[in-house]
């Protein structure tokens, strides 16, 4: 039995009743040669990837019939797995008597016939004080037993987070993957001319609503990146014309210049135990990583070469840091230490390689990669091996990991007329396999995401 | 490859100081971008000042003292520019950089912000570094022609603040800068 509490804010992950494990999706992804010809290729897994199919029902009411949040949830779950995907949802049209209640066991004659593995019903409704009592039973079609269930209870601000709570146990019982639907996004939001574009942060869940501004555009602002508990904010700030690494407090909207250098810092990212903050520091056309002890604000040099050594992010298990330089000539991808040391080049194919983040499960490193005017971005295994590109166009940028490590966002700008028409700049994300690259809707132009861990 | 590149360059900044001649005063065939920027930016308000010279001499009464040094500053080139991925200071760029010296040296009161720039072409982290590597290649030669360090901040704008907008090699040209404002 799950038990869903939004109003203590309160995530489960354990205690509820698995009785089966469905089945586990296994993607096969051959590792195809990139530079077999001048232009680069994506490299799309080989074989058709045939989605889940799934019944969603509608949750229903004390009456037994679909109640209006009822539906408004339904709908959230579905769009959540058909937005993965890794699922179809089957149209609620051919669904022949569904239960009036999860408490209720299905007729299994009238839903194995439409193709349904899963099955999910579920309830919903406001109780006497206004708050949602949401109880839920998913189902496997095929063996007829009950793989999950739960209830929880939220107010009218925590209705889409409990539904993607639930979506994201449907995810993890049919894919055996790490769900990633109730995270949040932060990124900038861009308005008015290409030559003094307004930045604002900006904050939504991961499928773009509850959408809200962070900063007021009085000063411009890059790279936000979460803390690990998806509280703050760490992104770079121009204010009073000195570009310095801040930290913003979501709920309560406080920001904090960390620390006084002697130069600009930039591109920060937050250990994963919480407690320190990669960067860099830009000083007399040199730039070294720094990390920072958030507590003590004291620091510590891990690079020293005249090179620009940036965009640095840390193994999940904090052990190690990939980073960016031109030490050797050209932008590539390094890896060393977290004390600096026995640093090792792991990019060597063509062209220029930046921006390099390690995938929360550890295994692949996401890049941008430039190459023959074209911008790419792709993954690459630790030790630089079996490069793949997902995406490709004339600007594409900024890879961020979903937390389950297989899907990625970015941002892709269009080119510039001397006018100043065109240069739309959109937020996308792909499936590490190569399908499904879907645009995120944003209010206005969005650039510099960064996907957060799962919410707390 | 770069040298032609570089020649050409200059081609077109002469060209365009003709076109702009009548209407910019002494911009002695400045530098790229600060004539790309007075015909595409001011060119209106520098036409209206040369127009007449009566108009010329009211303006010159009610300008404040600021505006008369930019003014004269604009004259030496605020801006030089950078090939591709580099911070090196070809000799052009040195010869604006020894009249912004010059400048400085003759007004030991003026304090300057320098700020570096990179064309769209890269990534936003590496652009801001790259940005403090042009701005601290200036503000070094500055120093080396005797101007204080004090006298010169600097700051990287990275890929934020294009002089010229457009997704061509022309507008990434006079991207790829370091520009020299009055503080």
């Amino acid at each position: 039995m799950v038990m869903l509490n939004i109003l203590s804010n309160a995530r489960f992950q354990a205690g509820w009743k698995k009785l089966v494990m469905l089945s586990v999706w296994i993607i096969c992804a051959p590792v195809l040669a990139v530079a077999q010809s001048d232009i680069p290729r994506l490299d799309i897994t080989e074989g058709q990837i045939e989605p889940i199919p799934v019944a969603i029902a509608d949750f229903t009411g004390p009456d037994g019939k679909p109640s209006a949040v009822g539906k408004q949830i339904s709908q959230i779950i579905s769009d959540d797995l058909v937005s993965s995907g890794l699922f179809r949802t089957i149209d609620s049209a051919a669904f022949i008597r569904p239960p009036e209640s999860p408490k209720i066991r299905p007729d299994f004659a009238n839903w194995a016939p439409l193709g349904a593995k899963g099955l999910l019903i579920g309830s919903a409704f406001e109780d006497s004080d206004g708050l949602l009592q949401i109880e839920f039973v998913l189902w496997d079609v095929v063996t007829q037993r009950n793989i999950t269930e739960g209830s929880g209870t939220a107010d009218k601000q925590g209705l889409r987070r409990i539904a993607h709570q639930i979506g994201d146990f449907v995810y993890e019982e049919f894919t055996g993957d790490m769900p990633y639907f109730d995270t949040q996004i932060v990124y900038v939001s861009e308005e008015g001319p290409q030559n003094r574009r307004i930045k604002r942060l900006a904050i939504m869940d991961q499928d773009g609503h509850n959408h809200r501004f962070l900063t007021t555009g009085a000063d411009l602002v890059l790279t936000p990146r979460f803390s690990k508990t998806a509280m703050e904010v760490a992104y770079l700030n121009y204010f009073n014309d000195e570009p310095n690494v801040y930290l913003l407090d979501v709920a309560s909207g406080r920001t904090e210049r960390l620390g006084r250098f002697p130069g600009m810092t930039f591109a920060p990212r937050f250990a994963p135990d919480g407690n320190m903050l990669i960067m860099s520091l830009a000083k007399d056309g040199q730039t070294d990583i720094y990390e920072m002890d958030l507590r003590t604000q004291s620091r510590i040099r891990l690079t020293r070469s005249p090179s620009i050594d940036t965009s640095p992010s840390y193994s999940p298990d904090g052990l190690s840091i990939v980073f960016n330089s031109d030490r050797g000539g050209s932008q590539q991808l390094y890896i060393m230490n977290r004390q600096g040391k026995n640093v090792n080049r792991i990019s060597y194919g063509d062209g220029r390689y930046a921006t390099p983040v390690w995938s929360p499960r550890g295994d692949l490193i996401a890049f941008t990669k430039m190459y023959r005017g074209e911008f790419y971005i792709g993954v690459m295994n630790v030790d630089g091996s079996g490069e793949r590109l997902l995406a490709k166009g004339f600007l594409v940028e900024a890879p961020t990991w979903a937390p389950n490590g297989r899907v990625l966002m970015y941002f892709k700008k269009q080119p510039v007329t001397d006018s100043g028409e065109g240069g739309e700049t959109h937020l996308y994300r792909i499936d590490i396999t190569g399908f499904n690259e879907r645009r995120i809707l944003t209010p206005a132009d969005a650039s510099d995401p960064a996907w957060s861990p799962l919410l707390q | 490859m770069l040298k032609r590149l570089f020649i050409l360059c200059i081609g077109t900044v002469f060209l365009a100081a003709c076109e702009t001649a009548s209407t910019t005063s002494v911009d002695s065939a400045g530098d790229a971008s600060s004539s790309a920027s007075a015909s595409s930016t001011s060119s209106g308000t520098a036409s209206s000042s040369s127009s007449s010279s009566t108009a010329a001499a009211t303006e010159a009464e009610t300008l404040s003292p600021e505006e008369i040094l930019k003014k004269e500053f604009a004259k030496v080139g605020s801006t030089i520019l950078f090939d591709y991925d580099s911070s090196a200071l070809s000799d052009y760029a040195q010869r604006t950089l020894d009249r912004q010296a010059a400048f400085l040296k003759a007004r030991p009161q003026t304090r300057v912000l320098m700020g570096g720039h990179a064309d769209e072409r890269g990534t936003r982290e590496y652009n801001l570094a790259l940005g403090e590597r042009r701005a601290s290649a200036a503000r070094d030669y500055l120093v080396s022609k005797g101007i204080s360090s004090e006298r010169i901040r600097i700051i990287s704008y990275g890929k934020e603040r294009p002089a010229k907008v457009g997704s061509n090699e022309a507008a990434w040209r006079l991207n790829r800068r370091a520009e020299t404002r009055l503080n």
